[in-house]
């Protein structure tokens, strides 16, 4: 039954999918190879719309039923998957081949215990009685780290936190120990410290189960961690395939290299180098590319790549790259290092906010979701505020922006202006001076205004320009400082991609001269590649307008890069707050320790650093834990002062302060004798970086 | 189709590049224009239309004309459905009681769209304690059977057309403001009206320019479906001799008044009958069909 | 779940208040001046507001209101004008009349009605999701006293298979199916258009969720997919629908007691209404009003019990 040593646990070949849209077939997957090992973990990584969710459920053999395969074959420890009837499918599913996806909150029964929802799976497939198969399912719970199984087998899914229904479902995918096991964005979606937990499961489960992993991920460095071999795709094309940690070191492709470049590297500032973003956009599905579908963007293509499309390559060690000029991959130079110079800063406070309190509800069930906090933000800089879902930061933006009022405290713009106030009451100054940039460019323009319209009503409103055609040479100019051309305002938001879309939305933040803007992760709805153009456009138009960034973000790679000062939220209070370098390099508070040990980099490949746990899920904010807001989760838990008292502001003197019982350099000796040394990390960056970078270590 | 089996049931059709959720209004007649349910509902509903507006030069007798010696006459090749006790001609009263339902019940539907969209815009947008006693009020109002309201507000205001309409109206209302109140509600949410309001816009202008337009589609689909209830409820008040009074040939009075002869006579109730069927499963057609359209 | 039901307790309270406030304004305010409609216009001034004070229609609204809905809180629910009896004993007794109407109606109906939208929902797209949808679709559409009228021709006319109008049954199955047939097949085509309706949107929602695929991808058997994993999560939102559709069997209910002439509340209610009977009729309307307030509290309940996430609190 199981594979024979050598034979392959899959085997997908020449694979090709097309959807159905209009009775029109679209390409989607086109000429696919690939297998898997058993006990293999190979990682699949693309941008989205590149396809990689219609592999994973080729796989599963779940296509949508729209989904049509044109060629191909895909066996399955050596049968025919894609031929399979429905009753040989039924055995293999959930025995033989399992998955997990994103978002476990909805892919578990709503209405069915925890346990019923694992023993399912040993009942209909190992033909045990509901005793057995609950005991079975307690085991399995216990193997993938839930603490306490017994009681969470008896837990509807609602009770439990995302990492505990992600735990849920991996037990169920490997309770019956398949051979295949596909991962479709397992952690997309979770917290930064919740995703490193599921990551580091997965990589102990690799070690009890002898299951091939297909491991679908958008993030490189998620992949390089876990998995062995790694394949590209590209516009439904695997155009580079090899083992993870020499195919992400030295790529053989140019689109790999580019993705490479555009994601912020560990230790990386916008001071020192600027994100080389990939220039134009993904072809739309189902066009016609006679060559190399990379080549409108790629910067070696030539004549040839336009009109033959490149082979599978072989480039030696098990690669292979579709690119005809591959030789010439790793030669090809850093884009223009043209840094953008900082504004210069006269370190004015430009907003100070002292004991700032937002509170949800009414008295009897209340949340306070911004409990007291306190800081600055100077002119020109950039204060990157960082914290998990549930940290408040969103709720801190909201009151800032003025879109909800807060409870109590102060916060004064430009030492004059009051604006703990609701944007109702703001006056037209305020409203200029301090504007936000939101998450989802797809809600935050109106799909029913055209892009002329939407900058020109902000033109009206925040730069008081009233005559028309003056208002329209505006919005040109405007357009224009966001890189947007004449011809995008005519158009509505739906016919721009992503990347456009935010680049109006900033636009129009900019419209009255802003001296302070919020932008609340406005990078994270966007492709890695449109990313890296978006941070640098800000940090452009940074430059041009000397204006200052309030930048929240979940990302710390991102957040590392731009800002100058940082802010660390947890449970509504800020814990950690000072100059970018003193807060994480080393970190001296153990939350953002935890923080920086969760960041997953395209630096270190799987296991090669302890990553600090945290212990139990996030408190809610409803009913916040006593003394030190973080010890039911510190890993640097120092005893009963933790619990009973609230700890002080701990400072270094240049500027940065933090919350905790611990003081200043006692924490690096308490990561030395835990065995967790803060250095290692850096240790392990070392090789790849020039000497510059380990000069702070002193 | 391949790659799908027998376990799979239904599969959530997986939409790549798909334009999301429809935006325009023109979009949405689009879709609802290439259903056959739409087009066949909207090709029944203009037929009727057209009666009510052009029955005088369609019908071949005068609805009203009296013949007594033609009484509760069968169908025939003179009187295509027969005659009725006053040997008026059923074909005749027929097409002509298209109009007396199609003028009662737009004007009713329009009436409750109009206040139900400006109370929905109104209590989802500020919310607040407005809303609540608004709704409140609403929630009231539903406990009522339409019918029963109806019968009670006009045996104490007399029954009349201005009546009739002024019922379905106000009845109306309410339940044309949850369903625009719940789509405001999400609608509001989105970002684009957070950066509205924090570039200054009024109240006003955020609810009629920024979220109006991205509800049309909902707004579209509880119109056609509150006609079809109007249609409903303004046959049955006729039935129940609270609606539309005599002579009308309006057809829920027609059958009130025919069930008499029901045993000898039935083309009289038969006929109209079929008419008020087709009409209202043919407004019921376009409703399925737009909101086949809208969840596209 | 405790505190759910409470609410909801606490907001049908307000409602059902609500309610007869409106009631109390459309048939004791909106009639305007009842002394000069009674008297007429030739009677004098002084005539009138004599009257209106014998009558008590004089003093403040709030407490003409007080008053009235107190009558009705302790059970003084005052005389017919047309009949001459007590208002109370007549309403409750032709309240238990409809009851039985519209309890062999949605007993009949609700699971048939269930059955086929989930089966429609499971061969969607298919014929005879068509055929179901379409059928559903075109009932709902169909006024009752049209169905009425077509069953009344075919089955009691024509054949002679029932009565014309129908009685009260007795005990007996078959003077039940006898009488409540006929009359209850109008009701039972527009509720199964609902609920069918619901029931298919709740399936195909519940068949397209992330847990039927993960479901799915465990190699369950289709009896045990279906069974475990759609039919529950589907079916709970049909309870409101249920619920709410008492609500429209009371209107049903006027045209159709009317039209075969059975003793119920509706049939009470518009002879009330033509009769110009206020006593009976406000009362007539505060007991639909209650009676769907409770099945929606009945639902409400159901609801609370078979959903996880109301029963196990956060």
């Amino acid at each position: 039954m199981s594979a024979a040593n050598g034979r392959a646990t899959v085997d997908v070949e020449g694979l090709s999918i097309s959807y159905l849209r209009r009775r029109q077939p679209l390409r989607v997957i086109e000429d696919l190879t690939f297998s898997i090992r058993p006990g293999e973990a190979y990682g699949l990584v693309g941008e989205s719309g590149c396809g990689k969710s219609t592999v994973a459920m080729a796989l599963m053999r779940y296509l949508p039923q729209n989904a049509v395969v044109d060629a191909g074959r895909v066996t399955f420890a050596g049968d025919d998957l894609l031929g399979a009837d429905g009753a040989t499918l039924r055995r293999w599913r959930g025995s033989r081949m399992a998955m997990v996806y994103q978002d476990p909150a909805s892919a578990l029964n709503p209405s069915m215990r925890v346990g019923a929802q694992i023993s399912e799976v040993y009942r209909q497939h190992r033909g045990m009685d509901g005793a057995a198969a609950s005991k079975e399912a307690e085991a399995m719970l216990g193997k993938v780290r839930i603490t306490d199984p017994g009681r969470i087998l008896g837990r509807y899914p609602h009770e439990l936190s995302g990492g505990q229904q992600q735990r849920v479902m991996i037990a169920m995918a490997l309770s019956t120990d398949p051979e295949l096991l596909v991962l479709d964005e397992p952690t997309t979606g979770l917290d930064a410290t919740v995703e490193a937990e599921v990551l580091d499961l997965v990589e102990q489960l690799r070690s009890d189960f002898d299951t091939s992993i297909l491991f679908i991920s958008h993030n490189l460095g998620v992949v390089r961690r876990v998995c062995e071999r790694v394949g590209v795709l590209y516009a439904g094309r695997l155009i580079e395939e090899g083992p993870s940690d020499e195919l992400l070191r030295e790529p053989r492709h140019p689109y790999t290299l580019g993705l490479l470049r555009c994601v912020p590297r560990r230790g990386m500032r916008k001071d020192a180098l600027r994100l080389e973003p990939i220039p134009g956009s993904l072809p739309p599905l189902g066009a016609d590319l006679p060559g190399c579908v990379y080549a409108s963007r790629c910067p070696i293509a030539r004549e040839r790549c336009h009109v033959e499309p490149p082979p599978p390559y072989d480039t030696g060690d098990g690669r292979i790259s579709r690119c005809h000029y591959h030789d010439e991959v790793p030669t090809i130079p850093p884009g223009e290092q043209q840094i953008t110079p900082p504004p210069p800063s006269d370190g004015a406070t430009l907003l100070k906010v002292e004991d700032l309190v937002k509170t949800y509800g009414t008295s009897g069930n209340s949340m306070q979701a911004v409990a007291g906090v306190s800081f600055e933000v100077r002119q020109g800089e950039v204060f990157g505020l960082v914290g998990e879902s549930g940290s408040g930061k969103t709720s801190l933006a909201r009151c800032l922006s003025g879109l909800v009022d807060a409870s109590s405290g102060r916060a004064t713009f430009e030492d004059h202006l009051d604006i703990s106030a609701a944007e109702h009451r703001r006056n037209a100054e305020l409203r200029r001076k301090l504007q936000m940039i939101f998450q989802n460019p797809d809600t935050s323009l109106n799909p029913r205004h055209s892009v002329r319209r939407i900058l020109g009503r902000a033109l009206l409103l925040l730069a008081g320009v009233k005559n028309r055609r003056e208002r329209e040479r505006r919005s040109l100019e405007l357009a224009s400082s966001v890189r947007l051309e004449p011809r995008h305002l005519q158009v509505r938001p739906s016919a721009l991609s992503g990347g456009l879309k935010q680049r109006v939305a900033i636009a129009r933040a900019f419209a009255g001269e802003p001296a302070l803007v919020l932008c609340d992760e406005p990078v994270s709805a966007l492709d890695v590649s449109v990313q890296a153009a978006i941070l640098n456009l800000l940090l452009d138009v940074q430059a041009e307008r000397k204006v200052s960034y309030l930048f929240i973000s979940h990302d710390l790679n991102v957040v590392r890069y731009l800002a100058d000062s940082i802010g660390v939220m947890y449970l509504g209070q800020l814990v950690d707050v000072g100059p970018a370098r003193a807060v994480f390099d080393p970190p001296h508070h153990p939350y953002t320790e935890a923080l920086v040990s969760a960041m997953t980099t395209l630096e270190d490949s799987g296991g090669s650093r302890p990553r600090i746990k945290l212990g139990g899920p996030m408190p809610s904010p409803s009913d916040p834990p006593s003394g030190c807001r973080f010890h039911t989760r510190c890993p640097r838990f120092l005893g009963d002062i933790c619990r009973d008292e609230a700890p002080p502001w701990q400072r270094d003197g240049e500027g940065h302060q933090y919350r905790c019982h611990i003081r200043p350099g006692e924490l690096s000796g308490l990561q030395r004798a835990n065995g967790a040394s803060p250095d290692e990390p850096q240790a392990a960056t070392r090789r790849d970086h020039p000497p510059k970078e380990n000069g702070r270590q002193g | 189709m391949e790659g799908r089996d027998a376990t799979a049931v239904t599969v959530r059709p997986e939409a790549p590049g798909s334009p999301g959720r429809r935006e325009g209004f023109g979009d949405l007649a689009l879709a609802a224009a290439s259903s056959k349910t739409f087009l066949t509902g909207a090709a029944i509903l203009v037929f009727w239309v057209f009666m009510a507006l052009f029955w005088g030069v369609v019908a071949p007798y005068d609805p009203q004309a009296v013949d007594p010696t033609a009484s509760l006459a069968p169908p025939s090749g003179e009187h295509w459905f027969g005659t009725d006790n006053l040997g008026r001609d059923v074909l005749s009263r027929v097409l002509a009681g298209a109009s007396s339902v199609l003028t009662v019940a737009p004007l009713g539907t329009a009436l409750g769209m109009v206040g139900g969209i400006a109370v929905g815009l109104v209590t989802g947008y500020y919310r607040g304690r407005v809303d609540d006693v608004i709704m409140r009020v609403v929630d009231a109002l539903l406990a009522f059977p339409l019918i029963i309201i109806a019968v009670l507000v006009l045996s104490v205001l007399g029954s009349s057309k201005v009546n009739v309409v002024l019922v379905i109206g106000v009845v109306f209302t309410p339940i044309v403001a949850r369903t625009v109140r719940s789509a405001v509600l999400s609608e509001r949410e989105r970002e684009y009206v957070a950066a509205a309001r924090l570039r200054g816009e009024s109240g006003g202008y955020i609810m009629v320019s920024e979220i109006l337009p991205n509800i049309l589609s909902p707004i579209a689909v509880e119109a056609t479906i509150r006609l079809g209830y109007a249609i409903f409820t303004s046959a049955t008040l006729s039935f129940l001799s609270l609606g539309i009074q005599e002579p009308s040939p309006d057809w829920g009075l027609t059958i009130s008044l025919g069930r008499v002869y029901l045993q000898a006579a039935p083309w009289v109730v038969v006929f109209p009958a079929l008419a008020l069927a087709t009409l209202v499963v043919a407004v019921n057609l376009v409703a399925d069909g737009l909101l086949q359209a809208v969840e596209e | 779940m405790g505190r759910f039901l409470l609410r909801r307790l606490w907001l049908s309270a307000i409602t059902l208040l609500l309610v007869s406030v409106v009631l109390f304004v459309v048939a004791e305010v909106l009639p305007g001046d009842v002394g000069r409609t009674i008297l007429g216009p030739f009677a004098t001034n002084a005539q009138v507001a004599q009257l209106n004070q014998e009558l008590g229609l004089d003093r403040p609204l709030p407490v003409r209101y007080a008053d009235w809905l107190g009558n009705f809180v302790t059970g003084d629910w005052g005389q017919s004008f047309l009949l001459n009896t007590p208002v109370r004993s007549l309403v409750v007794e032709r309240m238990v009349n409809s009851l039985l109407l519209g309890a062999f109606a949605l007993a009949f109906i609700v699971p048939v009605s269930i059955g086929l939208g989930v089966l429609a929902a499971l061969y969607r797209d298919r014929f005879i999701d068509r055929a179901i949808s379409v059928t559903g679709l075109s009932l709902i559409a169909l006024p009752e006293f049209v169905v009425g009228v077509i069953v009344l021709v075919i089955f009691a006319v024509e054949l002679g298979w029932f009565p014309v109008s129908s009685q009260v049954p007795s005990a007996n199955p078959v003077d039940v199916f006898r009488q409540f047939l006929m009359p209850s097949i109008p009701l039972m085509l527009v509720l199964f258009g609902y609920i069918a309706r619901m029931a298919r949107a709740g399936t195909v929602e519940a068949l397209g969720s992330d847990y039927v695929r993960t479901a799915v991808l465990k190699g369950l058997s289709r009896r045990a997919l279906i069974w475990r994993h759609v039919l529950r999560n589907a079916l709970l939102p049909t309870i409101s629908v249920v619920s709410v559709q008492v609500g429209y069997l009371f209107g049903g209910l006027v045209v159709i007691e009317t039209l075969f002439n059975y003793p119920g509340i509706g049939k009470l209610l518009l002879d009330s209404a033509v009769g110009h009977d206020l006593p009976v009729l406000e009362a007539s309307v505060l007991v639909v009003a209650v009676l769907y307030m409770l099945s929606n509290l009945v639902a409400d309940s159901l609801y609370a019990v078979l959903n996880p996430r109301i029963r196990v609190g956060r």
